[in-house]
């Protein structure tokens, strides 16, 4: 059966073409001389130059995590170029028309067509190429709502009380290691502001694509959700299948105000490397919201790519009644390692999490789960539920479960559920005696394992994510 | 339809078959009975490619074709059908998704166009009618928390809607009650015609009270060392496997 399985998961990376633009890149390497020609080339404020400073200051004295159950050798972050951005955008395009035709091509290719007039009806997306947004559509009818959605570049000029406000907020400079290198050096990514009580009247979208070698994708974005208002934002990521390894260390902080609603959505289909481990994107990355009174915020991410990811979604639950959900689906394959899962921080009264986790390990792969619960003093009757179930498909890869609980409140209530299966010959034996090719089976199988989370996914984006199981499996799902 | 011819085989170095010799014309019922270990469900098994099942020698043709240059889904459209003795559980899909692709892929092979959703649905509630589930069992994962007894009817459900040409039911009787029992047996009976044929794997005489078999093979040691007409059945039944020599005595049927 091993055999077979082996066939049908040999994968095709689609999205692993090089798109020929011309670029300014600069030269590998950071130090402060780099941040402010960073800042310059955004001509940002003193204010956002200065943050940025302060970040640096505090990454130089970091140590980069070792805890996460991943190996890789170690980064040379001299050997990196913080900056890339295709050279047509310098002379900032003000329509479609006036974008280089080539850029738009690497989108179609994707599937991505960035003209309003072939997109999916009721999706805007935010196009970042490298270091810089290439194109947000639909941006005169979301004004009309009253809703921002631009990049974060943009953002800082146009909205600064609202990006100062908010901006580290959430994930303040020193978090983490990646968080502070991000602060530091952050080039583009979207911002979103729905205004109160407004229900955002289309899906708003990023999509991210990594195109020139040798460079770090360090992208930021902030939604703020004011009181009362709802919003659902989708992220897509890839990037060209090459030998070096490329790091993409992001921050994405969400503001959900009293009664507000923010639903984030991520298909990450970064490039794994090859079955032996060569290249790939490392995905380090730094996600967490802040729910108000009554407000809810919900993750859902199916992970497909990168060759080691080390992401945690997360939740702080500060106003009472207020809820956090992160559905999860990992898959690793050849070389793959993932040590993903979520932070539910529990301190107003009444808060409720649900954490459904679904990893997926096949090929060498290691794909680890790390949740932590956690009970504030405060925060009486809280409630989680975490599931977490792990599938292995074949005997060499591994699956593993680091779940952590910190209550301090006799009153909450904690509960998690765990399982560990494999796709059985049984089952593979049954789908093929009822006519089905291997292929196909294993993909039903893994698709029935994962329907509790692919169903939390707005409709565009569980076909898209159903897809790339298929491409991933190399099946196709009916 | 198919010609078993010395077939041996073995599972993890045990030989199991021994030479079995057979043939099934369309629209006939075979009745394989025999002690436990004889090789029964070995034989469904090794008839439908499960891997881990060795072909040592003989052949078979299935509709004059070599079956084991099949594939097992080429087995599958081709049309044959195993009934599984103890079926496995997919948890997350639905019998209905699960049946859908799978009569699709059937048609596919056999140069038919899919059936609509709505075509297959009105054809799922029918068999399920006749299998006596009710319809939320089309939206349940496949065989998740179905009873013994859910799931033998579940399995003929699939055989009526997959129309094989060739049913081996391998112990579809086993641990069911008499209800349920002629569920089992009026679903297959209702799938008899002159070109369809079955094989009825069996411990017990029972089964064959409610589907009428044509021939009753006992299979022992690995070769079918009796073949007979119904009566057969009923002698076993109320002698035991004795006849068939020394070493079967005290071996109750």
């Amino acid at each position: 059966m091993s055999e077979q399985i082996e066939q049908a998961l040999e994968r095709k990376y689609d999205a692993g073409f090089y798109s020929e633009i011309e670029s300014e890149t600069f030269e590998a390497g950071l130090d402060e001389s780099i941040i402010r020609r960073i800042s310059e080339m955004k001509g940002e404020p003193e204010w956002m130059l200065a943050w940025r400073l302060k970040a640096y200051e505090t990454w130089l004295k970091m140590e980069e995590p070792e805890w996460a159950h991943v190996d890789y050798p170690k980064i040379d972050y001299q050997s990196i170029s913080y900056y890339s951005a295709p050279k047509s955008m310098a002379d900032k395009p003000q329509s479609l028309d006036e974008v280089d035709p080539e850029l738009l091509r690497t989108y179609e290719k994707l599937g991505i067509p960035l003209h309003e007039q072939e997109m999916l009806a009721g999706v805007a997306v935010d196009a970042v190429f490298d270091s810089v947004s290439v194109v947000t559509t639909f941006r005169s009818k979301l004004e009309e709502a009253g809703v921002i959605f631009c990049p974060i570049s943009e953002a800082v000029h146009k909205y600064p009380e609202l990006v100062k406000k908010y901006i580290g907020s959430v994930v303040p400079r020193a978090d983490n290691y990646f968080a502070a290198l991000n602060s530091a050096v952050f080039t583009d990514g979207s911002f979103v502001y729905i205004p109160k009580g407004v229900r955002c009247p289309m899906e708003l979208s990023t999509y991210f694509r990594i195109n020139e070698m040798n460079t770090g994708q360090f992208e930021r974005t902030l939604i703020v959700a004011d009181e009362g208002s709802h919003v659902s934002y989708l992220e897509g990521c890839t990037a060209p299948q090459r030998d070096e390894n490329q790091l993409h260390a992001a921050v994405v902080e969400l503001v959900a105000l009293d009664d507000a609603t923010i639903k984030y959505s991520t298909v990450q289909n970064w490039y794994p490397g090859d079955e032996n481990g060569v290249g790939g994107i490392y995905n380090f990355v730094t996600k967490r919201g802040i729910c108000h009174t009554n407000a809810k915020i919900s993750w859902t991410q199916v992970e497909t790519g990168s060759a080691v990811t080390w992401k945690y979604p997360s939740c702080v639950l500060k106003g009472d009644n207020s809820v956090g959900e992160f559905y999860s689906v990992a898959l690793t394959r050849g070389r793959q390692q993932a040590d993903t899962g979520t932070k539910m921080i529990h301190l107003g009264k009444n808060t409720r999490s649900t954490i459904i986790s679904k990893g997926i390990s096949a090929g060498k792969s290691n794909n680890a789960y790390r949740g932590l619960v956690k009970m504030g003093p405060k925060a009486d009757g809280a409630r989680n539920f975490t599931e977490c179930d792990s599938l292995l498909i074949g005997d060499t890869c591994g699956a593993h479960t680091f779940p952590y609980i910190e209550s301090r409140n006799p009153t909450a209530i904690v509960e998690h559920e765990a399982t560990t299966s494999k796709v059985s010959d049984e089952q593979l034996f049954l789908c093929q005696q009822r006519g089905l090719n291997p292929e196909k089976a294993v993909s039903m199988i893994v698709n029935g394992f994962c329907k509790e989370v692919f169903k939390e996914l707005p409709m565009e984006f569980a076909v898209e994510a159903g897809k790339l199981l298929e491409i991933s499996l190399e099946g196709s799902v009916g | 339809m198919l010609k078993i011819n010395n077939l041996h085989a073995r599972v993890e170095e045990k030989t199991i078959l021994n030479g079995v010799n057979l043939e099934i014309k369309p629209g006939e019922v075979h009745a394989i009975m025999g002690p436990n270990g004889a090789g029964k469900s070995t034989l469904g098994y090794v008839l439908s490619g499960r891997e881990g099942y060795e072909v040592l020698e003989g052949d078979v043709t299935f509709n004059n074709e070599a079956l084991f240059d099949m594939e097992i889904e080429e087995r599958a459209s081709n049309g044959l059908f195993l009934a599984f003795q103890y079926p496995v559980e997919i948890p997350g899909v639905s019998n209905m998704e699960f049946m859908k692709e799978s009569v699709n892929a059937v048609r596919e092979q056999q140069g038919l166009e899919p059936l609509s959703a709505a075509e297959f649905l009105k054809s799922a509630k029918e068999a399920c009618k006749q299998v006596q589930l009710p319809l939320d069992f089309l939206k349940r994962g496949v065989n998740e928390g179905f009873s013994g007894g859910e799931k033998k009817r579940n399995e003929i459900m699939q055989m009526i809607l997959l129309k094989p040409s060739l049913c081996i039911l391998d112990e579809s009787d086993s641990g069911l009650d008499i209800d349920a029992l002629q569920v089992v047996a009026n679903g297959v009976n209702s799938q008899r015609d002159d070109k369809r044929s079955f094989i009825v794997i069996t411990h017990y005489q029972r089964l064959l009270d409610f589907i009428k078999p044509d021939f009753v093979h006992i299979l022992a040691n690995g070769k079918i060392v009796k073949s007979g007409d119904a009566s057969l059945a009923l002698k076993v039944e109320k002698e035991g496997y004795a006849f068939l020599g020394k070493e079967f005595e005290g071996v109750e049927a």
